[in-house]
Formats: structure tokens, C-alpha cells, sequence
């Protein structure tokens, strides 16, 4: 039961990466691809119907974790309870820059929205790569199951380290790229004209630091965290996961190449999501059984089993659980193919 | 039962020190507390206020966060409702006026809802945070509410926001009208999930306690249909009603009395005490007697410190004016109704109704003072919203109310008093719980998160007082704008276009 909760878990952060991914991305880049007033208003228009909805993932989420696994929520929350609660700030930054932005028309009021935009999207990728870091790495757990780490402390692995250390500003710097990236191929394919040039273009270019962030955070993480490796050896099958990966990476190389790339738009964006998801599901089935491992004694690390709630509420849970993503999965499609297709220039007003 | 565990402590067990020290009234938080929940046995240094002690920031910590976030879900609760009621009688009587005043709310709803957003968030995040062991306790149980909030609720209500708030034209007037429906039912179903939470933390059903003494879901259902759930929510709901209907009614009258928008401020003053006149005396009786008597049933001792009575008596006055003394178990300057109370309470005037003095000290509130002033708060502002709302719905009935300038002004005036009224209520509930975090389970001091000190809840509770102050300040005056352009702006509003094209 457990292992069942612990990859629908799992599945759901894995959507939200891709979604909410996307219109961070978005938010990465805004400032560069989209020049005028009115590209901006493009770029938003590509994100507005679905931003607050992609939230909720992570809404659903933590909601989830918190029934399935309530010692896992209780140690990693107040564990991590300075950089969650810088998240908070950034999200409730980030929704009132979307949401407020086109409420005044003027220059003392947009600007500063989009710069807001742009400055809390780009830390928000970053801590959440760091906080998948730290998840990699193992935290200092002690006896009791709770840890508590400072943001920082020197920079190092070992027993007390901070929320930053060098692997985890590495993994903060590779889920930014990788971000930056799935945005340029999201605002690509929903919008036309310069702005998905500018996107596109910006995207060809940061392939080769996703690419090389790929390269060095696999060898990187495979020596932090032994775990990993075991799993794969221990089960060859695994390796799709990285396979997947590579083969997403490869795929958004190709459909970006030359002059069709404005016509595989749609291609390329898919390939990052297959890239996302390759790269996720290899941490997940690398971390099995931890869901956060201790840096300080293997055994205090918490594990599916000993996080797990009560056996009676899980299968309850199941059955309100798969009713709940049956309409929600339904209520997705209508809101994204009522809002599908390239975003019309001016559109915006076509409101009431 | 089973041997208590070591998150788990139980009722009227003695671990709160010497008697004498149980309350000193300068502490917001008693000294057993402080000693139990800070670091006083390592740290050489002298604790001298409450609030150097983590319990007491962490306490702060969600009640601030908690007061602020439900000023917006109570206005777009209550406002979804007038919405829904607006876009039908646009449906029914065909009448295009109702078009423009469905979406002149429908634009403060969605001011409110973003506030409502992002403010709710670190409710969510903050029982892993700051309450991480009353979550490892009680994760597996209220977890189902929570969860099932954001699966059923969340999912609900932002697919179908952003299609009732930018939709019209595609969707047609019905299309319109059903995106609507399923807002207002999302929000009242997250409405009714963290009512369901908050009322098995007040009132602890269908669980069992394994054998390390945590708290393990026995019946879904129990849980769910808690009685104290069921009547938590009518209560909760319809204050939030009631603030709606004044915040319609008060811009209504503020429309009339400055002679702009004159059609639209009669249609809102209109629909606002219509509803606001039933809601006001809903709330009183049944839904606000039922929730007074399960206080009375279930939390006595909550009952006795709400009301200031610090001795058993037959007969028992409720006070209308009066400040509790603790330390000399008084009221001061007391104003009573005779065996009011007791009456109220058993329906028998000559009833026996306990006083603190029948508990021992260690399980009275702890805020005595605080939760004495909410609950008569509360009930104040609800009497004088009755009394408002009738005087409203008489001069409406005799056609007088739209000329009546005087009413008009107590319509508007009276705005922000049901934001005061539910938040009161509110304090009334979550104090009147103390000195448990789960009612006769789980001590709120035992609750908190073992290694978030109180420096770091006091580095993000700042944090959250800037960040709320700018929030309030843009809330503020983006409704002002919405208030002063009117239901029928003279250009096409960039403000509805938004973001969603």
C-alpha cells in the first residue's frame, strides 16, 4: 500500500514540475523574449488560464503527502522551515505580479510586476532544485526523526550541513536551466511572431547548458548519494528512467534544429516533458525506499514504511483519491483545450 | 484505552508543575509551558516575556496568518452565493441589468479570491512547519480532510474561476451561469473540508490510538459527518454570508447616498438585505444556539470561561458587560441577565450551569480574557446585525429604504463589522480550545515543531507582517478602483481582460 502512495506521490510532484515548470519558465524569461507591452501581455496570455490551476498540484500534493505520510510531512516541513517558507513568499510574490499586473495600465505599474514576475519565477526554480537536492543528499536526522537545517553553513557535505551546499546550488542551477528551458518551449509553442523566434532561439541556446548540467549532476549525485546507484544495479530494468531522459534531451536537440523548429513547436516541448519526467522518476526510483534519507546514520532515514499512515485511511484514501483525479484530469482538458492554440495578439480584451 | 504514548497526553494528567504557578496574567502562555516547550534547562538565559518562548511565537505564528487569510475566503464564500443568485435572476427574468452587476462583483470576488490564494497557501504548509508533531500525530486522520480539500475543492474551483471570470462571451449565458454554480461549489466545499478539520481538532471522533499512542483514522464517515462538523459549518458559512450581504449592502448604499450608479446600488442594497435579514437571524438561532450548546455539551469548561463564570451556580446569569479578573475570579462591573445562561444553555432557568471553578486549572484556556472578549463580541455584532438587517427589511417592504438616508449610512457603516464578527467567532473557537490542540488529546504545547526555535518563527512571522501589509495596501485600493469606476466602466476593463486572453 504503501509503494502504491509513494509512486502516485511521486506521480503528482512529477505533474506539477511539468506544469507549474512551464509557466515558471515562462516567468524566467518574459523580460528577455517579450520587448513591448503588449508581447508581455503575450507571453502572460500564454500562462493566465492555467497558472493558478497548475499551483494546485503542488497544493494537492502537499495535501496528499500530508494524509499518506504524516512523519515524512512533519519532519521535512519543520526541517525544511526556512526555505519552504521563503517558497510561500515567492509564490504569493509571483501570483499577485500575474494577477495584478494588467489591473493599471501605466509605466509605474507594469514594469515593476514584470520584474517582480521574472525575479520570483527564477528563485523559485532554483530553491526547488535545491530542495530536491537535499531530499538526494539526506539531512541530518536525529533520533527523534526531526532535523533542522540553516539556509547555509560552510558549503560542505558532512553532518551539519545547510539547505545550500555545492550539490545542491549544482541541482538549483540545473533545475533553473531545465526550467528556463521547458518555459522557452512552452511561450514557443503558445505564442507567433518574434516572441516565439526570441523564445526559440533563447532555447537552442540553453540546450547546451541543460545538456551539460545533465552530465555533471548524474555523476555528481551517483557518488553523494550510493543509494541510487545500488537501486539501478540491483534493478536493471531502472534504467529506462535515465533512458527516458536522455532520449527527451536528444529529441528537443533534433526538433530544434534549423529552420523547422517553429513547426515542431509543439514536438520539442513535448520532448521536454519527457526529459522532466526521465529525470525525476531516475531520482525516485534511485531514492526507493527512502523518501528522506539521513545524512547523519542511514538508519534514522525515513522510509516509506516507517512514514506511512494507518493502512484503513490509505485504501480509503485510494478510493476519494482516484475519484478526485479522474475529475480534476477531466476538468484539465477542458480548461486546456478551451484555451489551446497560439495566444492572439490583443486577445486579451476579448474578456466579457 | 491505550497507555499514553509520547506525543499523546491525557486529560487531567498532572505534568504542569506546582499548583500555585498554573497562571500568572502577565503570561500570555503559563510557565509550564514555556519550561516544557523552550530550551530553559540549557540556555543560562533568564526567559522573562511569553514571547521569547517558540510556543508562543509558533501560536502567533498561525494565528496571525490564519486571521488575515480568512478575511478574503469569508467575503468570496458569502459572495459566490449573491453571484450565483445574480447570474440566475439574470437567466430567469432575462433582464440584461443583472449582466453588469454579476460582473462588477465577479471582479471583487476576484481581487478577494487571488488574496484568498496565496494567503492560504501557508496555512496548508504551516501545520508541517511550525506544527510538525501535532502533524505527525494527527496526519493520518485530518490529512483525509486536507488532502481531499485540495483533490476536490482546488482543482473545482481554479478550473472554473478562470472560465466564470473570463468566459462570458465563449460560454454563452447558461455556460456562464453553470461555471458559476461550480465556483460557488467549490468554495463551499473547501468551506465544508477545513470546518470537517477544524471540528475534529474541537471535538475528536472516529479514530483509534495505536500502540505508540498515535492517532489512527477508525471510520471515514465519522469523520466526515461529525456532528460537530455539521453544525460548525452552517455557522461558519452564514457568517460568511452575512459579510458578504453587508459588503454589498454598504457599496450599495454608498452608490445611493452619492447619487452614482443609482439603478445598480438599489439592485444591490436590494438583494443584500433580502438574503442579509434571513442570514443574520440564521445565525443566532438555529445555528449559533446549536453551536453554544455543543460547547456546552462537549468543551464545559470552554463554556464557563467564554461566559466569565468562575463559580457553579443554579440559575446561572449571562453577562453582557464586565471584565473577567482572574487572578480574583471575578467579573468586574458586571451587567447580567438572571439565569439567562442557564436558561440558554438547558432550557430550564433553575439549571445547574459549571463553573471554572468545578476544573482544575490546568485545563482552563489560557486566554481567558482574550476569549471572554471574542465570544461577546461575536455575539454583540450579531445581535446589532439583526437589528440592522430588520430595520432594512421593514423600509424595503414599505418601499421607504432607497430614500432613507439614514438607514442608507448605518448600511454602510456598518461594513466592516462582520469581518470583526467572524473573526471573533473564530477566536472564540480556537482559543475557547485551549489548552489542547486536539480537545483532550494532544496539548498544544506538545504540538509545536521540536527543533524550530523561536527565532526562526519570529524571522518568518515578520517576514509574513510585511508581506501582509503590502497585500492589504494593494487589496485596498484595487477594490477602491473597482468601486469608484462602477458596474458599467465608460472603457473595455484591461483589468478583466487579465492575463487570460
Amino acid at each position: 500500500m504503501e509503494t502504491v502512495w509513494y509512486c502516485l506521490i511521486a506521480g503528482m510532484i512529477a505533474i506539477y514540475v511539468l506544469l507549474d515548470g512551464f509557466d515558471l519558465g515562462a516567468g524566467i524569461i518574459h523580460l528577455f523574449v517579450a520587448r513591448s507591452d503588449a508581447e508581455r501581455r503575450q507571453v502572460l496570455a500564454s500562462i493566465g488560464p492555467v497558472w493558478d490551476g497548475n499551483e494546485v498540484w503542488l497544493l494537492a500534493a502537499g495535501g496528499t503527502l500530508y494524509f499518506a505520510f504524516p512523519a515524512l510531512y512533519a519532519s521535512g516541513f519543520s526541517g525544511f522551515y526556512l526555505p519552504l517558507m521563503i517558497v510561500l513568499w515567492l509564490l504569493i510574490l509571483r501570483g499577485i505580479s500575474i494577477e495584478f499586473r494588467n489591473h493599471i495600465e501605466g509605466p509605474a505599474w507594469a514594469p515593476l510586476w514584470d520584474v517582480l514576475f521574472c525575479f520570483s519565477s527564477l528563485l523559485l526554480a532554483v530553491f526547488y532544485g535545491a530542495a530536491l537536492g537535499n531530499v538526494v543528499r539526506g539531512v541530518p536526522l536525529d533520533a527523534s526523526g526531526y532535523f533542522f537545517e540553516p539556509l547555509w553553513t560552510n558549503f560542505r557535505l558532512g553532518p551539519e550541513t545547510g539547505i545550500l551546499d555545492w550539490y545542491t546550488i549544482l541541482i538549483g542551477l540545473a533545475a533553473f536551466l531545465a526550467l528556463t528551458q521547458h518555459g522557452a518551449l512552452w511561450v514557443g509553442l503558445k505564442t507567433a511572431g518574434p516572441v516565439q523566434e526570441r523564445s526559440l532561439r533563447l532555447a537552442r541556446g540553453t540546450w547546451w547548458g541543460v545538456a551539460a548540467s545533465t552530465v555533471v549532476i548524474t555523476w555528481v549525485t551517483i557518488h553523494v548519494q550510493p543509494q541510487v546507484y545500488s537501486n539501478l544495479s540491483g534493478h536493471p530494468w531502472g534504467y529506462v528512467f535515465p533512458a527516458l531522459a536522455l532520449a527527451g534531451l536528444l529529441a528537443m536537440r533534433w526538433f530544434l534544429r534549423g529552420q523547422d523548429a517553429a513547426q515542431n513547436d509543439r514536438k520539442a516541448f513535448l520532448a521536454s516533458c519527457a526529459y522532466l519526467l526521465g529525470m525525476l522518476t531516475s531520482v525516485v526510483f534511485g531514492l526507493y525506499p527512502y523518501v528522506l534519507p539521513a545524512s547523519s546514520n542511514p538508519a534514522y532515514g525515513l522510509t516509506a514504511q516507517n512514514a506511512k499512515a494507518a493502512d484503513y485511511g490509505l485504501r480509503i484514501g485510494l478510493v476519494w483519491w482516484t475519484i478526485g483525479m479522474v475529475l480534476a484530469g477531466g476538468y484539465f482538458v477542458f480548461l486546456y483545450r478551451h484555451f489551446a492554440g497560439k495566444v492572439k495578439v490583443g486577445a486579451e480584451h476579448e474578456g466579457y | 484505552m491505550a497507555s499514553p504514548g509520547r506525543t499523546v497526553r491525557f486529560l487531567h494528567r498532572q505534568d504542569v508543575g506546582p499548583a500555585e504557578a498554573w497562571y500568572r496574567p502577565v503570561a500570555g502562555v503559563s510557565p509550564a509551558a514555556r519550561a516544557t516547550a523552550g530550551q530553559a534547562s540549557r540556555c543560562p538565559y533568564e526567559k522573562g516575556a511569553p514571547l521569547d518562548d517558540a510556543l508562543a511565537i509558533h501560536r502567533l505564528h498561525f494565528a496571525f496568518t490564519v486571521t488575515f487569510h480568512y478575511l478574503f475566503p469569508q467575503l468570496t464564500m458569502g459572495l459566490a452565493l449573491l453571484l450565483v443568485i445574480l447570474k440566475t435572476l439574470a437567466l430567469r427574468t432575462g433582464e440584461e441589468h443583472y449582466n453588469p452587476a454579476a460582473r462588477f462583483w465577479a471582479r471583487i470576488f476576484g481581487i478577494s479570491f487571488v488574496l484568498g490564494v496565496v494567503t492560504g497557501i501557508p496555512m496548508e504548509f504551516q501545520f508541517g512547519t511550525n506544527w510538525a508533531a501535532f502533524s505527525r500525530a494527527a496526519g493520518g486522520v485530518i490529512g483525509q480532510t486536507l488532502a481531499m480539500e485540495g483533490v476536490f475543492s482546488f482543482f473545482l474551483e481554479s478550473s472554473f474561476l478562470g472560465l466564470f471570470l473570463f468566459g462570458e462571451k465563449r460560454l454563452g449565458p447558461k455556460g456562464h451561469w453553470f461555471a458559476g454554480l461550480m465556483v460557488f461549489l467549490g468554495s463551499w466545499l473547501s468551506g465544508y473540508l477545513i470546518v470537517a478539520t477544524d471540528a475534529w481538532m474541537q471535538h475528536p471522533v472516529g479514530y483509534t490510538l495505536g500502540p505508540k499512542g498515535e492517532i489512527l483514522l477508525a471510520s471515514f464517515w465519522g469523520l466526515l459527518l461529525n456532528r460537530w462538523a455539521l453544525w460548525q459549518y452552517a455557522h461558519t458559512m452564514n457568517g460568511a454570508v452575512i459579510t458578504a450581504c453587508f459588503v454589498m449592502a454598504g457599496v450599495g448604499a454608498f452608490y445611493l447616498l452619492s447619487n452614482r450608479h443609482e439603478a445598480y446600488g438599489r439592485t444591490f442594497v436590494r438583494l443584500a438585505v433580502v438574503v442579509g435579514v434571513v442570514a443574520a437571524i440564521l445565525q443566532l438561532f438555529p445555528f449559533g444556539e446549536a453551536q453554544g450548546r455543543m460547547v456546552a455539551h462537549y468543551q464545559p469548561t470552554t463554556l464557563a470561561a467564554m461566559e466569565g463564570l468562575f463559580e457553579t451556580q443554579q440559575g446561572a446569569p449571562i453577562a453582557i458587560l464586565g471584565q473577567p479578573d482572574i487572578q480574583k475570579k471575578r467579573l468586574d462591573n458586571p451587567l447580567v441577565v438572571p439565569r439567562m445562561l442557564s436558561f440558554l444553555t438547558y432550557r430550564r432557568w433553575r439549571a445547574k450551569v459549571q463553573g471554572l471553578d468545578n476544573f482544575p486549572p490546568e485545563n482552563w484556556p489560557d486566554m481567558i480574557p482574550l476569549l471572554y472578549y471574542s465570544y461577546h463580541m461575536m455575539l454583540g455584532l450579531g445581535t446589532i446585525f439583526i437589528a440592522v438587517m430588520l430595520v432594512a427589511a421593514w423600509l424595503l417592504w414599505q418601499g421607504r429604504l432607497y430614500t432613507s438616508r439614514g438607514t442608507l449610512w448605518v448600511l454602510m457603516l456598518c461594513l466592516p463589522l462582520p469581518f470583526i464578527a467572524n473573526t471573533a467567532g473564530w477566536i472564540t473557537a480556537e482559543v475557547g480550545r485551549q489548552p489542547w490542540v486536539i480537545y483532550g488529546l494532544l496539548r498544544t504545547r506538545d504540538g509545536i515543531s521540536p527543533q524550530v526555535s523561536a527565532g526562526n518563527a519570529w524571522f518568518t512571522l515578520i517576514g509574513f507582517m510585511g508581506m501582509y501589509t503590502v497585500l492589504s495596501i494593494l487589496f485596498l485600493f484595487l477594490v477602491y478602483r473597482e468601486i469608484e469606476r462602477g458596474p458599467e466602466p465608460a472603457t473595455a476593463a484591461p483589468a478583466a481582460g487579465g492575463t487570460r486572453g
